[in-house]
């Protein structure tokens, strides 16, 4: 059979253009990969096969596909299985955000990146397993049980995307939509080996995409190498105007620090500086994580890229501003789920006198629906949103955003690029983070990029002694999302 | 913050908590807070925390919606003649 590890979406678009590969020959390898390992791994929360999907059965979408593909209409993702994560409505089909809230929520619409995917002729295998409401770095605050690393199941994907990441990782599907508040997506990436990006805010819509933190939250792709992704989020962006905060990139120019103008994929960036913010790496990185990085430095001023230490002081505080404006956004976002119009309901009692009874409905179906890590950033969302504590908390996060964000654009001015390893350590174990501070310090290289809204990439970079993949971090100013596709395709040509 | 002020939070979150789950909670806050206060050291003088949000306008005419009536109020919890049933609220 197919053996899809080998195959990225670029090679099977161009063999199946050429007849060499069918739609539902690749589909089908997909699904036998997905019987064979998901039992174990978890992954998938649902596999879009079978009699009771119709029309949407993944095959009946690759038949199609192979139709469009053999009428000379087919392009670089038709055909093409594609995971979707568990926040993404795909209209019909259940979507829960890997919560019991929603555990039967059957989708009314479609959001902005389906439809472009279908546009595209993609084929949507299924929906992938992630942290509760995209609040986590590992899976494990799934209501649906964690999603185990591909390398080593005693270890954690990542998250909240882990399904996606691993989905691309084991074959399940040649690409993945994964969403990125705080690193969702580039984290994982790292702990699977797969390339994951974050694009520029604003340049892929949000629309149909449950809310977790608006300002922040950005869709993204996962892929084996950066080509691939760059075929997804070529697909993916586009002005929506469901989204008012979404704008057209392609109309958009930047200026990609001391020389501008958008680098085409393929042509090395040979002469471009990366800035190291060495201050971050002092404390708290895996010395495994630093050499891998040091190693892949070398690589980039092998290829011709040079290497510039920079300081970024005002960026040390991302963390920490995203853990005060990120649960203020999410405890106003997840206030919809009160189990009135959709999602669980717990009845509650009408109370006496003038007490409004729906109140205790409210209570009792957030109680039931909500898992221990949404109730936390709900209540400390609520906290810093609260009279008397809003200026000294929530107002004060954002004057430090925007001076994380004009930090950024200060420092573009001198490099092209920022790189930092992507996490300070590899896939750790199930239940080694319980704490949550040690949890949340896991998105300390991938917060900042959130913050100022700036798009970022996750590569991989090899493998720890242990076999566990290890990932490096490169983040560029505002619309410079080719650029970073690029570097991937350097690193990996100048071997 | 003491416990009083956890089950303050729960009640304008809508959330019903254990006394198990409010101590952990209690623990917890502190913890994070004790992180996220660090904030308040940074020099932001001058800078007004303006929101990311403009207005973004369109003109009042009613367009066709692309989301099935029917699909939506079929998951009403409860309902009764297309509208949503809740307990009282006055």
């Amino acid at each position: 059979m197919l053996d899809v590890k080998d195959l990225t979406i670029e090679k099977a678009g161009k063999m199946m253009r050429n007849g060499e590969l069918t739609s539902i020959g690749l589909v089908s390898a997909c699904l036998k990969n997905i019987e064979e390992k998901n039992k174990e791994l978890n992954i998938f929360l649902e596999v879009f096969s079978g009699s009771a999907f119709g029309g949407d059965d993944a095959l009946e979408q690759a038949k199609k596909a192979d139709e469009i593909i053999k009428s000379g209409k087919g392009g670089k993702l038709t055909g093409i299985p594609i995971a979707i994560k568990d926040n993404i409505l795909i209209n019909g089909r259940k979507v829960s955000a890997g919560s019991k809230m929603l555990e039967n929520y059957t989708a009314s619409y479609d959001a902005f990146v389906i439809k472009k995917l279908k546009e595209a002729g993609a084929v949507l295998i299924g929906r992938t397993n992630m942290d509760e409401f995209a609040m986590g770095s590992s899976t494990e605050n799934s209501a649906y049980g964690p999603v185990k690393n591909p390398f080593d199941t005693s270890r954690v994907p990542g998250g909240s995307s882990g399904g996606s990441a691993a989905a691309v990782a084991t074959g399940m599907c040649l690409g993945a939509l994964g969403s990125d508040t705080g690193g969702s997506i580039r984290q994982p990436a790292s702990f699977c080996g797969v390339v994951g990006m974050k694009p520029s805010y604003d340049i892929v819509s949000r629309s149909g995409v449950m809310a977790m933190a608006s300002s922040l939250d950005q869709i993204g792709p996962f892929a084996k190498n950066s080509e691939d992704a760059k075929i997804i989020f070529d697909t993916i962006v586009g002005k929506d105007e469901m989204d008012s905060t979404s704008v057209d990139f392609t109309s958009q120019s930047f200026s990609s620090g001391p020389r501008s103008g958008p680098r085409p994929l393929g042509k090395a960036l040979s002469g471009s500086v990366i800035g190291v913010p060495r201050e971050w790496l002092k404390d708290g990185v895996d010395k495994e994580v630093l050499e891998n990085f040091e190693e892949s430095l070398e690589k980039l001023k092998k290829a011709g890229y040079k290497i510039k230490d920079v300081l970024l002081p005002y960026s040390k505080y991302a963390l920490a501003v995203y853990y005060i404006l990120m649960p203020a956004e999410v405890s106003t976002n997840l206030s919809r789920l009160d189990g009135v119009r959709y999602g669980l309901r717990k009845e509650g009692e009408n109370l006496p006198g003038r007490q409004a009874g729906v109140f205790d409905t409210y209570k009792k179906s957030r109680s039931a629906g909500f898992g221990a890590e949404t109730r936390r950033r709900i209540i400390l969302g609520t906290y810093v949103l609260s009279h008397g504590y809003y200026d000294a908390y929530y107002n004060k996060a954002w004057k430090v955003r925007h001076a994380i964000e004009k930090e950024f654009e200060n420092i573009f001015k001198d490099v092209d690029f920022v790189m930092t390893p992507t996490t300070p350590t590899t896939a750790f174990k199930f239940g080694e983070k319980s704490d949550p501070l040690q949890m949340y310090l896991s998105d300390i290289f991938t917060v900042p990029a959130n913050i100022a809204g700036i798009p970022s990439i996750s590569i991989p970079s090899g493998f720890s002694k242990e076999n566990l993949p290890m990932g490096i971090q490169f983040t560029g100013p505002l619309f410079s999302d080719e650029s970073l596709f690029a570097i991937e395709k350097d690193l990996r040509e100048n071997k | 913050m003491d416990i009083k002020d956890v089950e303050n939070l729960a009640e304008l979150a809508k959330i019903e908590l254990t006394d198990k789950e409010k101590e952990n909670l209690l623990k917890d806050m502190e913890e994070i807070l004790g992180y996220v206060k660090q904030v308040q050291e940074v020099e932001t003088k001058d800078v007004e925390p303006s929101y990311l949000n403009k207005n973004v306008w369109r003109e009042d005419l009613p367009a066709s919606s692309v989301f099935s009536k029917d699909l939506i109020i079929d998951q009403f919890p409860d309902s009764k003649d297309g509208f949503v049933k809740v307990k009282k609220i006055l």
